[in-house]
């Protein structure tokens, strides 16, 4: 048997070397956050939002057709994705046990756990490859699938966790089960799949991978969503491999406009879920 | 009163099917409704099964043309069309197990203090909104903090230890990769390690167990089939992960000679050449990998998922 005050002086030096090792993790995101904006906020302002890159060597320029591009492929992909994954969300939280909705959920987890450039060639072969351009449309479906997985999880687990018994009340009043659905116990879960959905979106707004061969960038801007258009994310990863010190600049300012955006999204559905959470 | 408030009473009264006008417009509904509920799933499950035959089917020219030599040849050679996968399936497999072995003690620290010390107050919010704030920064602005601040450090480390200052390569990648995956490791090995019975927990503090006793001697070896496979699901993210691994592991298709050398990893080799494969042989060697990628990360996402169902069920 050790001796007491051993033990117990392991059992210290274990409780520090676990704090010290938990707060290290913290460092990166602090250093990820700090050269971020001490970088990136001196070529915010206006200018940056209303306008168009400009070329090598030119002062100034913005990245507008980036911020509209980003806006549109997310919104191509929010269009397609979610109504497909909250029907498909409901349909494995009302078919809890049946064959069907355990080979839906192994697909489900399948789906999510294909790495994002492979979503991007599926993209690129379904839809670049056939209208011979690569265009803001397959962005947007190559996020479609990315999103999919993650609003289908959600909505299946804030479902589950309604109770039956308003289900069943619903039902002993004569109420018809689509209703049933529609009008109790989807409201009764909404905050859950709200959060979902703006969880999806901010992990979606992030993507560059699969937007490489897809979106592809585009200097100019760009409206029409069969063309190539610019997003966030790719100015990012172009600007900051190029060999210019002008597009660093506007690369550190991207990021930083980038990161406002996920965070934004980020912290809505965390209010949401927090502030406007039915509980049972 | 209205002939429509009557047939609303009637449709609530009467249950049989086909009854009655109301009644059987309802049920009709209902199995449409149903019916769609069932199809949105169907979509979804079409949509998993034709990425797979979509990939394979594409990938078919390389694999007649190279067969399982794919696998073993270390040259990538676009011009003179020799495609080997080797040196991008050896420069995934260093760093996503370098990152891993990084991760490991940070991400196992995280979880046993927020498991097992304090779980309310001020320090324990703090990491959690940090590591949860950590997950949500996109992959890019990651390799971009590395482009500009690790190559750099790592530079400088080469140049103190006599090495070719490269400064990009396969360590700096796994230093990055093994940031960007602890709060999904440090996630689920929490869970996993909430889910250790407090019975057996309290009955080793009874027995006088320091707390550093009862982590090692009753917690870990509880939990070690679920952290097991919270590292493979680990593994598998980080086996996917491109933006950050292509902007810092210096893209080059030769054979790795040390964990400091650049190289390419399988998603940054495709990446960087999908749009610039001129060949239909040189494309298809890239889905080809994709499908390996596509394969590799299921299994380990299956694997994992199992291991962890299997723990929770024994709970």
């Amino acid at each position: 048997m050790e001796n007491i005050r051993k033990r117990i002086l392991k059992d210290r030096l274990f409780t520090l070397i676990v704090i010290v090792l938990s707060f290290t993790a913290c460092i990166p995101l602090l250093a990820i956050l700090g050269f971020i904006i001490k970088n990136g906020i001196s070529s915010i302002n206006l200018d940056f939002f209303i306008h168009l890159p400009k070329p090598v060597g030119e002062h100034g320029g913005g990245i507008s057709n980036a911020i509209i591009g980003t806006f549109i492929v997310v919104g191509i992909a929010f269009v397609i994705a979610t109504p497909l994954s909250l029907l498909a969300g409901i349909y494995l939280a009302e078919n809890k046990k049946n064959f069907f909705s355990d080979v839906l959920r192994v697909g489900i987890d399948i789906l999510a756990s294909i790495p994002s450039i492979v979503i991007g060639i599926i993209a690129y072969l379904w839809v670049v490859k056939p209208m011979k351009s690569f265009s803001a449309l397959s962005g947007g479906i190559a996020l479609a699938i990315i999103m999919l997985p993650v609003v289908i999880k959600s909505t299946e687990e804030t479902l589950s966790m309604v109770p039956d018994s308003l289900r069943e009340a619903s039902l002993a009043l004569g109420v018809p089960y689509f209703r049933t659905i529609l009008k109790v116990i989807v409201p009764a879960g909404l905050s859950g799949i709200i959060t979902g959905i703006l969880i999806a979106i901010s992990r979606i707004a992030g993507e560059t991978a699969p937007l490489l061969f897809t979106a592809f960038g585009n200097p100019f801007m760009n409206l029409n969503v069969t063309k190539p258009v610019n997003t966030i994310p790719l100015v990012v990863f172009n600007y900051s491999t190029s060999p210019y010190e002008q597009w660093h600049k506007i690369a550190w300012a991207a990021a930083l406009v980038l990161i406002a955006i996920v965070f934004v999204f980020n912290f809505l559905a965390r209010i949401i879920s927090k502030k406007w959470k039915t509980k049972f | 009163m209205g002939k429509n408030q009557q047939q609303q009473k009637i449709c609530y009264v009467n249950t049989g099917p086909g009854q009655k006008p109301g009644v059987s417009k309802f049920f009709k509904k209902d199995f449409l409704f149903k019916f769609i509920l069932f199809f949105s799933g169907f979509l979804v499950f079409l949509l998993v099964l034709s990425i797979f035959v979509s990939l394979i089917l594409n990938s078919v020219p390389s694999l007649k043309e190279f067969g399982l030599k794919f696998f073993v040849s270390k040259t990538w050679d676009p011009v003179f069309e020799q495609f080997g996968a080797l040196p991008f399936i050896t420069g995934t497999l260093l760093t996503s197990f370098l990152a891993i072995l990084i991760t490991i003690p940070f991400s196992l620290a995280i979880s046993i203090y927020l498991a097992e010390f304090t779980k309310h107050g001020f320090y324990p919010g703090f990491l959690k909104n940090s590591i949860d704030l950590l997950a949500g920064v996109p992959s890019v602005v990651y390799g971009f903090f590395g482009i500009f601040v690790i190559v750099p450090v790592i530079r400088y480390l080469q140049i103190k230890l006599h090495i070719e200052p490269y400064g990009v390569g396969i360590f700096t990648a796994s230093i990055i990769l093994s940031i960007m995956i602890i709060p999904f490791s440090s996630s689920l090995g929490r869970e996993i390690i909430e889910m250790v019975p407090a019975e057996i927990k309290e009955a080793a503090y009874s027995l006088g167990s320091t707390r550093f006793e009862v982590i090692k001697y009753v917690i870990l070896p509880y939990a070690r089939s679920g952290i097991t496979a919270g590292i493979l699901l680990a593994l598998g993210r980080a086996i996917g992960e491109t933006m950050a691994v292509t902007m810092v592991i210096g893209n080059s298709n030769m054979m790795p000679e040390s964990i400091f050398s650049p190289s390419n990893t399988m998603a940054s080799v495709i990446a960087n050449e999908f749009t610039e494969a001129v060949t239909s042989i040189h494309l298809s060697s890239l889905i080809e990998i994709g499908v390996v990628l596509f394969l590799v990360t299921t299994m380990i996402s299956i694997t994992g998922k199992i291991i962890i169902k299997k723990f929770a069920v024994h709970q």
